[in-house]
């Protein structure tokens, strides 16, 4: 430590910043390819779907009449759907004040190797104000889909 | 005529925010220098003008004046005083009410008192204070003027959303805010210490009881925040990673870098150019957290403003005042001469290790903040959550950690780590002891089981500077460093600890049924309806007991509210000195069964706790320093009395 000239002090501690600096920055930089959680809809996991282990969201339709409850009473089993494919979801747990079929939701979890998607948590409309930003978007492009199916 | 009053205050204290940053900048010219006596008294008359019209706002929501649009919008008549109240700050336009005249207050209060500074220097400050607010005072008055009037007045409010019908939450914005724009006050100090060129130890004194007293306030709101989200969410995880906490979080560690930093420049005259460099980037942060909240470019419940109109205006506010401000710093950085030097290993390097760490911190939130909305204008829509942050910031956390037990005890200067390896000998076997005691009896995780340990450690650590201290004569500012540096290992124990024992019970129940979570029998009694001012709610009746210990009555809801509409979850807590029993009612699960969650969540307050003992050693430091500043004032002021008499 003695050996740095005390004259380039000011340089060396600039240095010492700048490398732990970028190193933090590269460091997140691949942290966040790797475990930046993706969001996909239905049809995407159809034609893509995620390595099993990675966790996703997933965000589309409860389907109508899809949602059952299991026998321990906690555990709740349904279909999001986009219109073109469907996914099986289960969640063990509570579920938000405003889940319910027919109605948008982002399912935060993992797909099971068997093609179930294994939510961790269910995030659906807060209330009429709040609303999950991709559940915002998807209405609108599901509004945009029945006009056109309509025309 | 009240909205009107109070919009009328408003224009004038921006026009006098414009007075006082012309005043104050032709007065640091040779020919303006007749204006320098206005400037203080401006600034005092705008702070509290801007205080008026915040006032003003907050009585048209006590009285539910329905003729405002903004009432309208979000309060409602039968809605108790208290969130009436709240009401008047939680909406994006009362919420940079309260912005402006917090900045207009400090820069009063900092043109009242502080008499440290050369004159010149002050004068920078101020206008660059007015500089900072008038963007803010347009950016109201323009797009998100408060008092507009609705015609003809709305029937009845539409209410405010009912998450944020909260005793916590009521407090929670004013104290954030406080911290926030309480950071503007340093970065107007570094402005004015670049334009004048008077970076030292002056202005580090002079700015630290700023940065103190907002880091004060920074601390208990994002202490306050966690626990409100612990609670009311009624998830039982008490930190998300959300952008929102995010956005408390960097203004947070850049303050903390920049308390570090000061001190070293104010006693060592070391570290000008990165301590004035830390001012500007900590309220940086307060105005990228403003602009990432207020934008409406994130969805959460902060999120208040989706008129893109407002976005494009805070994000221009932004790059003006930021782009301004690090273009000064470029030119001036050169001309600020280095400070006094010091061994690698001295209580300088080890701060300047803290201050790398945090900054190194402070990168990875912004970075996993700021990805998701490149990631989404590139096409691709992510999220970030714990499994990036928890490892990232760990990995500088757990160094840093390990200098703030070593740090204390160097000298200034040069000290070698033989003088204070002795002392240190305790700390490093606890960690050990509780690393081994840890690996044979439980199977936690490795972020979990790093934090027991060094928490372990760094309690007896962070003592160790009062060793050989009398107690009654050790300065308030030490103490404060200790009490501090204890609260981080508090709040460190209850996080590994939270993280690592919880127990989670999730269950279909029957009245009856007695359900076991960790050392508790919780039975579910009966459910039923009640009712409050503006909700219905369905309430479980259930009887919790520790071990053996007698019965403590449990009472979770699930509220309906009808103005807005809207369900929440109302979460029950039993507190005892070693953790909180946390009950959450779900729905009917059909054959008579109730969804019930419970959770034993061991030593999870000292999250909270250590969270208040980093606020109180803040609070300690400051009343110590200010305490001390007032006794030299004094001190001086009888000197000079004494000269003149003698002189007569």
């Amino acid at each position: 430590m003695s050996a740095i000239k005390p004259k380039h002090q000011r340089l060396v501690l600039l240095a010492i910043a700048l490398v732990a600096l970028i190193g933090a920055a590269l460091l997140a930089a691949w942290a966040l390819r790797n475990q930046a959680s993706y969001f996909y809809v239905p049809s995407e996991i159809a034609a893509d779907p995620p390595a099993p282990d990675r966790a996703v969201r997933l965000g589309g339709m409860v389907e109508q009449g899809s949602l059952q409850t299991e026998a321990d009473g906690v555990t709740i089993a349904f279909f999001v759907g986009d219109g073109e494919a469907r996914v099986p979801v289960r969640f063990q747990g509570i579920v938000p004040s405003l889940f319910k079929e027919g109605s948008g939701v982002v399912a935060e979890g993992k797909l099971a190797a068997d093609g179930t998607f294994i939510a961790d948590n269910l995030l659906a409309k807060h209330d009429e104000k709040y609303v999950p930003r991709e559940l915002r978007e998807m209405s609108e492009h599901q509004a945009q889909q029945v006009v056109a199916e309509t025309q | 005529m009240m909205a009107e009053f109070g919009l009328a205050a408003l224009w004038l204290a921006a026009a006098l925010a414009g007075l006082q940053l012309i005043a104050g900048s032709l007065a640091l010219t040779s020919r303006g220098q007749g204006l320098a006596g206005m400037v203080r008294p401006v600034a005092v008359v705008q702070g509290a003008l801007a205080l008026v019209a915040f006032v003003v706002l907050v009585v048209l929501f006590c009285q539910t004046d329905l003729s405002v649009k903004l009432v309208a919008m979000n309060s409602h008549s039968a809605k108790p005083l208290i969130y009436k109240l709240a009401g008047a700050w939680g909406n994006h336009e009362g919420s940079m009410l309260l912005w402006v005249t917090v900045m207009g207050l400090a820069g009063g209060f900092v043109a009242l008192v502080e008499k440290r500074l050369p004159e010149p220097t002050m004068l920078a400050t101020l206008a660059g204070q007015a500089f900072v607010s008038l963007g803010f005072y347009a950016f109201l008055l323009v797009s998100s003027n408060p008092f507009e009037r609705l015609d003809p007045p709305a029937a009845e409010g539409q209410g405010l959303n009912p998450l944020l019908q909260d005793m916590g939450l009521a407090f929670h914005p004013p104290t954030l805010y406080l911290g926030y724009v309480g950071l503007s006050v340093a970065f107007s100090f570094a402005i004015g210490a670049l334009i004048t060129r008077e970076v030292g130890p002056a202005f580090a004194r002079a700015m630290r009881p700023w940065v103190m007293g907002a880091w004060i306030f920074l601390t208990i709101g994002i202490t306050a925040g966690s626990y409100w989200a612990y609670y009311e969410l009624g998830w039982g995880g008490w930190w998300f990673w959300d952008p929102v906490e995010n956005a408390s979080l960097m203004p947070w560690l850049a303050a903390t870098a920049l308390l570090h930093s000061a001190s070293v420049l104010a006693s060592r005259n070391a570290l000008r150019a990165w301590t004035v460099m830390l001012g500007v980037v900590a309220f940086s942060m307060s105005m990228v957290g403003t602009f990432l909240v207020r934008s409406g470019i994130l969805t959460s419940v902060h999120a208040f403003a989706v008129d893109p109109e407002r976005g494009t205006f805070i994000l221009a506010l932004l790059a003006i005042n930021i782009g301004g401000a690090l273009t000064l710093f470029a030119l001036r950085a050169a001309t600020v001469t280095e400070g006094e030097r010091f061994a690698l290993v001295s209580r300088e390097g080890a701060l300047v290790f803290n201050n790398v760490m945090l900054s190194a911190i402070l990168g990875i939130v912004l970075f996993g903040t700021l990805y998701p909305l490149v990631a989404e204008a590139m096409g691709a829509k992510v999220s970030v959550g714990p499994p990036y942050f928890n490892p990232m910031s760990a990995i500088f956390f757990v160094p840093m950690l390990i200098v703030l037990a070593v740090g204390p005890l160097l000298r200034w200067r040069r000290d070698s780590f033989a003088r204070v390896r002795l002392g240190l000998l305790l700390p490093a076997l606890l960690v050990v002891a509780v690393a081994i005691g840890l690996a044979i009896v439980a199977n936690v995780g490795v972020l979990p089981f790093l934090g027991l340990a060094l928490a372990a450690g760094l309690a007896v650590a962070s003592l160790l500077p009062l060793r050989g201290r009398r107690l009654t004569r050790t300065p308030l500012a030490v103490w404060g460093m200790v009490v501090a540096h204890f609260g981080v290992a508090v709040a460190l124990f209850g996080m590994a600890s939270e993280s690592a024992f919880s127990v989670e019970k999730l269950v279909a129940a029957r009245v009856g049924d007695t359900t076991q979570a960790g050392p508790w029998q919780v039975k579910l009694e009966r459910i039923d309806p009640v009712a409050g001012p503006n909700w219905t709610a369905l309430e479980a009746k259930m009887t919790a007991r520790y071990g053996q210990g007698a019965p403590v009555e449990v009472h979770p809801q699930s509220r309906f509210f009808w103005a807005p509409p809207q369900q929440t979850t109302e979460s029950a807590l039993v507190t005892r000195w070693n953790g909180q029993l946390y009950a959450v009612l779900g729905e009917e699960a059909g054959g008579g069964r109730w969804q019930l969650r419970l959770w034993w969540k061991p030593f999870v307050t000292f999250i909270w706790y250590g969270g208040l003992l980093i606020a109180l050693g803040g609070l300690l430091a400051l009343l110590g320093r200010t305490a001390s500043d007032i006794r030299r004032f004094v001190a001086r002021g009888k000197i000079a009395e004494r000269r003149m008499e003698q002189g007569r």
